[in-house]
């Protein structure tokens, strides 16, 4: 099956080895990887500072990047919501985009859930031993339900000791442009996660989004905590988190 | 109310700083969050119940006209007399009539936030009527002279001690310490301005049309008293409070309490049809209905219509980050949280309140427990976009906008550009990985590092790859 890696705008530029691991595990699933080379931001910061017009032709812009694979798989919650849900949405008078954008909605998944309901990969190959936590990120909690995914990969990994944190469901508090134009309260959220990090005494952070992974880890080595290790769920699964 | 909403930033900083109001706020979590979380199990058919409330609500507004004169004909044929206001001051004027006309010199109220949007009690004070709040909560804040920071706990800001201190001040009583102490201090203090009231005032959280009754959900027994003991009742409620029958306030009331304090039914549902009849033995000689307009109808067959399906049950300020971090009085009028965040600039006018709708993550915990489905976040979203298409946004915001969405659809100057930022800022970072400051995002670099990129970009890299 071909897939088509949208690897975010923030993995492109912040972590390129989030979308090398994503890359991995993909083929590791059997999956033939695309990757567009053209391809930017889906929209985000514009759609959520309410410019709805450059969030319109970026989607538009996607959708000749993306339209042609089978799948289009993206390393983050919130990107995966802009596109699944978000997009159709901005194109509700035009009935012929409207049904395209549903059609690559419906093909479009958040990594984890894409490997474990769509491919369901079996085989971890990551190596990853010792105890971490999880946040879930807000978007792709209530906007694709991506819940148990992660925690079902995670699960088939021997050494993984998976410690809960209370309000593992509560925003970090990075909201985008949010983070920016109120830092102070992005900040506090930050540090109420922080402490919620800190009391499952699990030497790793991990989760699905990387803003909210660079919020937390910003607000944690600001603190002072220089051990706690910030990771994505993709450099966990597919190893080379080192 | 006076709207102090353009005062949000600064009051976020004194709210984040007041170890008072934080720890009062800390509360929340296992009050109303664990408290709904425990009680809305018991709805097995959770969302097909929250799809009927807001199938309810929507055929409400989406004929509001006609449910309204359905009520005001049912509540007019038994004995009730019902007011139209268009703005607050109108409301005000009215029920400022309606007590010249009963010579009402003092009334005891129950709790109303559509009163505090009016300022109701400000209006009756000046015209010589002395009013008694008769929510404990509402009771406190009016002898401290505070507004209330949430829509059903008013007082949640504040801790026992304060409320010892503050009794004992103005009760000249020794100062009690246990809650039901001060409880029964209140109850005391209280129980001659219910039986000396020549009018009791009360609002409504459900009108409902097949009957013309105004139906109140509350738990200290006070709002049956202010409705029953005094010659003259005054329910004051929005316009929109309407609801075509009996059975759709009791699906709506399956949803409510537990929605709002995690309660399967509050200890008082009271259904107040008509004014007092020959063989009734209570009820009050005359009931006056004010409906408040005061910018609902404008929402009307706009897409902000849904946010007047609002039940006003409180869980999506209960449920908010943003709530519990800074409280309702930061929020600077009377509806706070995220509701109050598209109330407020939709009922009192966008320019004065250009942070509300962008002071939230979009996480989209308040839509996921309302009971009437609204799509709270997609609202604020819809405020952001009528921000930036009347220029109310700040110049360097948008220009920043306008050069992200012009890099974001040339992929080669995008490239480019960010090629060059993130060899800079690997650079800045140094060993640490971090950076301390980043121009132009102090918001950022104040409270948090900035971790380094690793100083390539994946395309990049990936193309050196293949």
């Amino acid at each position: 099956m071909r897939v088509g890696l949208f690897v975010t705008c923030l993995v492109d530029s912040m972590r390129p080895r989030i979308g090398f691991a994503a890359l991995r595990l993909l083929e590791a699933a059997g999956c033939e990887v695309f990757v567009p080379e053209t391809q930017t931001c889906c929209g985000q910061p514009g759609y959520n500072s309410g410019d709805s017009k450059t969030a319109k032709n970026l989607a538009l812009k996607f959708i000749a990047e993306f339209e042609g694979y089978d799948y289009v798989v993206v390393p983050s919650g919130s990107c995966a919501g802009m596109i699944r849900v978000h997009y159709p949405g901005l194109f509700e008078d035009e009935p012929d985009l409207h049904e395209r954008f549903l059609k690559v909605a419906e093909r479009t998944f958040e990594l984890t859930d894409f490997l474990h309901r769509i491919v369901r990969l079996e085989k971890i190959t990551g190596t990853f031993r010792g105890s971490l936590t999880y946040h879930d990120s807000c978007s792709g909690l209530r906007e694709l339900d991506v819940y148990k995914q992660p925690r079902a990969l995670l699960a088939r990994m021997p050494d993984v000791a998976l410690e809960e944190m209370v309000e593992s469901t509560t925003c970090c508090g990075f909201g985008g442009t949010f983070s920016v134009k109120y830092g102070e309260l992005s900040a506090r959220m930050a540090d109420n996660k922080c402490r919620h990090i800190a009391d499952t005494h699990a030497g790793t952070i991990a989760g699905g989004d990387l803003g909210c992974l660079l919020n937390i880890e910003g607000r944690l080595r600001r603190n002072g905590d220089h051990d706690t290790r910030v990771l994505h769920i993709a450099e966990i699964l597919a190893g080379g988190e080192d | 109310m006076q709207n102090a909403s353009l005062d949000f930033k600064r009051q976020v900083t004194v709210k984040l700083a007041d170890e008072k109001l934080q720890q009062a706020l800390s509360r929340l979590q296992s009050r109303f969050v664990e408290g709904r979380s425990a009680v809305i199990s018991e709805i097995h058919d959770l969302q097909e119940t929250r799809d009927a409330a807001t199938r309810i609500r929507d055929r409400v507004l989406n004929n509001l006209g006609h449910w309204l004169l359905h009520f005001e004909e049912q509540a007019t044929k038994r004995g009730a007399v019902v007011h139209w206001a268009e703005t607050a001051e109108d409301a005000n004027r009215i029920v400022v009539e309606i007590a010249k006309q009963h010579d009402v010199k003092t009334a005891a109220k129950s709790k109303s936030m559509v009163s505090e949007e009016c300022g109701l009690n400000d209006a009756l004070e000046n015209a010589g009527v002395k009013v008694v709040e008769t929510d404990l909560g509402e009771y406190i804040l009016q002898q401290a002279h505070e507004a209330p920071s949430h829509i059903v706990a008013p007082v949640v800001h504040k801790n026992k001690e304060e409320i010892s201190d503050l009794f004992a001040n103005v009760h000249g009583l020794p100062r009690k310490t246990g809650i039901a102490e001060l409880c029964r201090e209140a109850r005391e203090v209280l129980r001659p301005a219910f039986l000396n009231a020549d009018m009791g005032i009360s609002g409504a959280n459900f009108l409902i049309a097949e009957t013309g009754s105004a139906l109140i959900v509350t738990n200290e027994g006070n709002g049956r008293l202010v409705t029953t003991l005094p010659r003259v009742h005054v329910a004051i409620t929005g316009i929109e409070k309407v609801v075509p029958t009996l059975e759709d306030a009791s699906t709506l009331l399956r949803l409510l309490p537990r929605s709002a304090t995690g309660q399967s039914i509050t200890n008082y549902v009271s259904m107040l049809t008509g004014k007092k009849k020959e063989t009734d033995p209570e009820g009050p000689d005359h009931f006056h209905i004010v409906l408040l307009d005061n910018g609902r109808s404008s929402l009307l067959g706009t897409p902000m219509q849904e946010m007047l399906r609002c039940i006003r049950c409180g869980a999506c300020m209960n449920h908010c980050p943003v709530y519990q971090n800074i409280g309702g009085h930061a929020y600077g009028w009377v509806y706070p949280g995220p509701m109050g965040s598209i109330l407020t600039p939709l009922l009192d006018g966008i320019e004065k309140a250009p942070d509300l709708p962008n002071a939230s993550t979009l996480c989209g915990a308040c839509a996921v427990v309302c009971p009437v489905k609204i799509p709270l976040p997609d609202l604020l979203r819809k405020l952001r976009e009528k921000q930036l298409a009347l220029g109310l946004r700040p110049r360097q915001e948008t220009a920043l906008l306008g050069i992200w969405s012009w890099l974001a659809l040339h992929p080669r100057a995008y490239a480019l550009a960010t090629r060059i930022a993130v060899r800079a800022m690997k650079v800045v970072g140094g060993k640490e990985g971090l950076l301390h400051r980043l121009p132009g995002a102090s918001g950022w670099t104040d409270g948090r590092d900035f971790p380094a990129p690793e100083g390539k970009t994946f395309r990049e890299m990936y193309r050196e790859r293949s």
